[in-house]
């Protein structure tokens, strides 16, 4: 296993690692201090520098992001953290909000020195009410420091965090549906042009980023760009957390640089396949990329060697199938998922899911005929890159690539005309000692 | 007479889809509920109260158990804008509840993570054991089962969520009898609690 000093998850298995004071005794807040002395364009500088690209799943180098907001614009400015955290098998931010929320409002403050901004609302999934209340608490502790709030640390620089709580909605993870949500609409993506660094939330230049993608700022401004470029492959650096779930031995959230292959991660982190069964498909960055074979487990699960392999990194939520699992079964349990939360804006996504779903449903009910799977071909090249948000290249990655890969199921399903065995329904959890 | 041609999609083509919460009984805030609904408008710039629709509809929820149309009356009043405004956000959203719901809604997760872990048994033996459909309340009022989609901690599969923010983990479908029980018997405190943090601790185990 290559060794890795974890950066972010340092101290999340320690007691009280979320409280203020445990924060301050571990070096926390001296980056913010070191921040609010410099200025702006010093800060995005260094964020340049580092190569710190977005952890939400684009991989947009967040630098640049800020350098997009318009300094003469005479509008308040806003920065809205995305801890919307819905993409299937994704479950990083999590532990960070859970377990070191100190690290993120530091991240919070140096975001707002950067971009001009007073406010930040953390969007928080409605699911994570738990979390909301700590984290809320936690902002009222750091505001009575000193550490948040108006003139912080005598710098004159503000900044009140607030959390926005959401109530299930999948596509509020997009930048601009997060700020439709937050307008206190339906999470709805909006057309791009204008970006929201120059038109985001109440008409305002705004940043929307993920928390893992700001809990690498204070890191980066503490210890230099030039630390954290030196970590892992080029172009693709710094800590990265990678959550491992399905068919493993211990699934979970872990801490490594980007030069790890898929194999590492799988066997060497998550302890293998439970039974020591061997993989039949990997889905490397949450479900809304596309699955790959095992062939590919020496591949680097980096933002660029996955795409060289026709997949993406995406939340690098890597959701493992062992040879038991029936593809069929598993893109019609994600379809369920796309219909479910498309959002309805966009026609090509909203109908198109739908007869996906249908289509699906048939097959697996032992009623589908051949031409079936290149009418769902069909209706997917009827669907991808003719959607505003990203979510229709999406809902149509899983079809594609089981059928790409597991065409002889989806055949085997239709010739014999059976339904998918009430047996397969998957037996005790892994984690359940 | 139409100018459309005859459509052959029978009765109900032109039907709408739309689906109104139940009326309810007339509601408006405690005075409490009031106070901490403009405490979070207060997070927002005075002219955009509706930012707090989310949190005003939580309020309401809290208070009365669901979303009656009377609810969205009053929060639209509350916050300045229209009924409308209001039932396009509640119908998009799925943690509130237009109808009564039980006294635990248990919210099954059923994407993938969850479902490799044998989610579909879950509901399954929850369904079978309470004798209703997922989305039924059972009949004693004690028990409502929703299938959710991914609640982002797979690593902890199949993950049931309670009441939309309590969390049960590593739920084994054989267990499901003696877990209802215990939930009927002892309440919240018989769950394991989200992720690192057991309910009713602070620490990881």
């Amino acid at each position: 296993m290559a060794q890795f000093e974890p950066v972010l998850t340092r101290y999340v298995k320690e007691p009280g690692s979320y409280t203020l004071d445990f924060h301050v005794q571990h070096g926390g807040y001296e980056a913010m201090r070191k921040a609010v002395a410099m200025t702006p364009d010093a800060i995005i500088d260094e964020l340049k520098k580092s190569g710190l690209r977005g952890r939400g799943g684009a991989g947009f180098p967040t630098g640049m992001k800020w350098g997009f907001v318009p300094k003469d614009n005479p509008k308040p400015k806003y920065l809205l953290i995305n801890a919307d955290e819905s993409e299937p098998g994704t479950f990083k931010d999590h532990v960070l909000l859970e377990r070191n929320p100190h690290l993120l409002f530091e991240g919070c403050v140096i975001g707002c020195r950067a971009i001009g901004a007073k406010v930040c609302y953390i969007y928080i999934r409605g699911e994570f009410y738990h979390m909301q209340r700590q984290l809320e608490a936690e902002i009222a502790k750091a505001r009575a420091a000193g550490y948040l709030g108006p003139n912080i640390l005598g710098s004159g620089q503000d900044c009140e965090i607030y959390v926005h709580r959401g109530a299930g909605a999948y596509e509020a993870g997009e930048e601009t549906a997060l700020i439709e949500s937050l307008e206190g609409k339906r999470a709805q993506p909006r057309i791009k042009p204008p970006f929201p660094a120059v038109v985001g939330l109440y008409g305002c230049p705004t940043v929307v980023n993920n928390v893992e993608t700001v809990c690498n700022v204070p890191p980066i401004i503490e210890r230099g760009a030039a630390w954290f470029a030196a970590i892992g492959p080029e172009k693709n650096q710094g800590p990265k957390l990678f959550c491992v779930s399905g068919h493993v031995k211990r699934p979970g959230t872990y801490e490594a640089h980007m030069g790890i292959t898929l194999r590492e991660l799988i066997y060497d982190y998550a302890g293998g396949i439970r039974n020591d069964r061997k993989i039949k498909a990997i889905i490397p960055g949450g479900s809304s990329v596309n699955v790959i074979l095992p062939d590919k487990l020496d591949t680097q699960a980096s933002f660029d060697a996955l795409v060289a392999a026709g997949t993406m990194l995406g939340s690098a939520a890597c959701i493992v199938m062992d040879e038991t699992t029936d593809m069929v079964w598993a893109a019609k349990n994600l379809i369920h998922f796309y219909k479910h939360e498309s959002c309805g804006k966009c026609t090509p996504c909203r109908e198109g899911v739908d007869w996906l779903y249908k289509i699906l449903d048939k097959i697996s009910r032992g009623d589908g005929e051949m031409r079936d799977i290149d009418l769902l071909l069909n209706v997917c090249n009827n669907i991808g890159g003719k959607t505003l948000c990203p979510f229709g290249d999406a809902e149509i990655a899983p079809v594609v690539s089981t059928i790409q890969h597991f065409r002889h199921e989806y055949e085997a399903y239709i010739k014999q005309g059976i339904a998918t065995p009430a047996d397969y329904r998957s037996a005790s959890p892994a984690g359940a000692h | 007479m139409s100018f459309h041609p005859r459509m052959p999609y029978g009765e109900g083509w032109h039907k709408s889809d739309r689906q109104l919460p139940e009326e309810g009984p007339p509601f408006a805030y405690s005075d409490e509920n009031r106070r901490r609904f403009e405490d979070i408008a207060a997070h927002y710039p005075p002219e955009q109260r509706k930012s707090a629709i989310l949190a005003a509809l939580y309020i309401a929820q809290e208070q009365q158990g669901y979303v009656s149309r009377h609810v969205i009356r009053h929060v639209a009043q509350v916050i300045g804008c229209t009924p409308a405004d209001v039932e396009d956000v509640v119908t998009y959203y799925v943690m509130f509840f237009t109808k009564p719901v039980g006294t635990y809604v248990l919210q099954v997760c059923r994407t993938l993570s969850c479902a490799l872990n044998g989610a579909e048994r879950v509901t399954d033996e929850i369904c079978k054991h309470l004798h209703v459909r997922p989305g039924e309340t059972d009949a004693t009022g004690t028990f409502t089962v929703q299938e959710f989609e991914c609640l982002g901690a797979c690593d902890r599969a199949p993950v049931v969520m309670i009441n939309n923010e309590h969390w049960q983990e590593h739920q084994r479908p054989e267990d499901i009898p003696r877990f209802l029980e215990d939930l009927r018997r002892r309440g919240l405190s018989a769950l394991s609690g989200c992720h690192l943090v057991p309910a009713g601790e602070r620490e990881p185990r």
